[in-house]
């Protein structure tokens, strides 16, 4: 997901180039008070004019409890929007009343649904509260974790091991996991710093992440390579939907590839490499399941 | 429609800059100052026109200077100029 300033039109209009999973417009922290005006009307008329090529819209409102909030969802859902990023969630009411604002919005629109809502979580309370914001509504699609206020308001800072957020991504990946939805790190700021970065993407990808935010279309190649399945484990995950599929066949729930006992977790792990490797642009569906 | 001077945009590449100062007389006015104007000029003016007239701004004069903006852009930074110069948001909320 590729943070992009909201009001930068160049930016805007050259970001679907470098082929991001999710371009992230953001109406508040990148944007100054004298300018929110004039950046909703920006990415609103950027949403319906500029063809992002099939990839993932999102834009990060500013919160409700601002004077800006109630006329970036209604700027952003008139222009479209895949997904509306909450700031700051502390809570799951905060869920409910921004998605009883989209209905208000979609209502007169004739598009009730449409919209799909991602949260970011970045304080202590978020945190105590994920599993709940994560369930909050049927339009959550992924929670996310904003690691810059959340270290401030744990009176902390980020440090290159990343232990002081040990417990907010796992309980980020956790509650994602638990309401079936995704989840996504935090951003790395420093451009100047690849190896540390290469070594957070592949502690998150570890930890079970669906994604990273990044601020540079130079994180991109890292991220995928991070993500993408290599060609062994592709390899071996053939082999074990092959397997349990004659399995299956043979009225048994139970195989065993290269010596190692193959039951419903395997095979499930062997479907996501699959699925990433489609994603990825590895294989096509057809390859991947022939 | 009563309208006072306000701006809107940046000088960057990509982002046009517009400017609207009270009518000296009926009209809109466009002064525009772009690298593109000779195979762009007249779409410019025309969205311009177009997105103020949508407004309700007959009687205008502005100052556009372009560094490459698409159409959008335009829209966009007309749109938050009109609203600034007349305090007439677009916004329900």
């Amino acid at each position: 997901m590729m943070f992009i300033p909201g009001n930068n039109p160049a930016m805007m209009q050259d970001a679907f180039i470098y082929r991001p999973d999710s371009i992230m417009l953001d109406l508040e922290d990148a944007v100054t008070m004298a300018e929110k005006d004039a950046a909703r009307l920006l990415v609103h008329n950027a949403l319906k004019s500029i063809d992002f090529r099939g990839i993932e819209r999102v834009v990060r409102i500013n919160p409700l409890s601002t004077p800006y909030g109630r006329k970036d969802v209604e700027a952003v859902i008139k222009g479209g929007v895949d997904v509306i990023r909450m700031p700051k969630t502390e809570t799951a009411d905060e869920v409910r009343e921004l998605e009883a604002e989209i209905e208000k919005v979609e209502t007169k629109l004739g598009c009730l649904g449409r919209t799909r809502i991602m949260a970011a979580i970045e304080s202590a309370e978020g945190i105590c509260n994920a599993y709940a914001i994560a369930k909050a509504s049927k339009r959550m699609m992924g929670i996310a974790l904003g690691a810059e206020d959340y270290t401030a308001n744990l009176k902390t800072q980020r440090t290159p091991g990343g232990a002081e957020l040990l417990f907010a991504r796992q309980t980020i990946v956790v509650a994602a996991r638990a309401a079936g939805i995704d989840c996504f790190d935090t951003v790395f700021s420093n451009l100047d710093d690849m190896e540390s970065f290469r070594n957070e993407v592949e502690l998150i990808h570890n930890l079970g992440f669906d994604g990273k935010s990044i601020i540079n279309p130079r994180q991109i190649s890292i991220v995928n390579e991070v993500f993408a399945p290599k060609a062994k484990d592709i390899e071996k995950a053939r082999k074990i939907i092959a397997g349990i599929k004659e399995a299956e066949a043979k009225g048994s729930g139970v195989i065993s590839v290269n010596g190692k006992m193959v039951d419903r977790p395997v095979v499930l792990r062997a479907q996501r490499t699959m699925e990433l490797a489609i994603a990825s642009g590895i294989l096509t569906r057809e390859e991947a399941y022939e | 429609m009563e309208i006072k001077n306000a701006v809107a945009g940046t000088l960057e590449s990509g982002d046009i800059m517009i400017q609207i100062a009270p009518a000296e007389k009926e009209g809109l006015h466009i002064d525009l100052d772009s690298t593109v104007a000779a195979q762009f000029g007249r779409q410019i003016r025309a969205v311009i026109e177009e997105t103020l007239t949508g407004m309700g701004v007959t009687d205008a004069e502005i100052k556009a200077t372009d560094k490459g903006a698409r159409d959008c852009t335009i829209r966009a930074r007309v749109t938050a100029a009109a609203v600034r110069a007349t305090g007439v948001d677009v916004w329900e909320s």
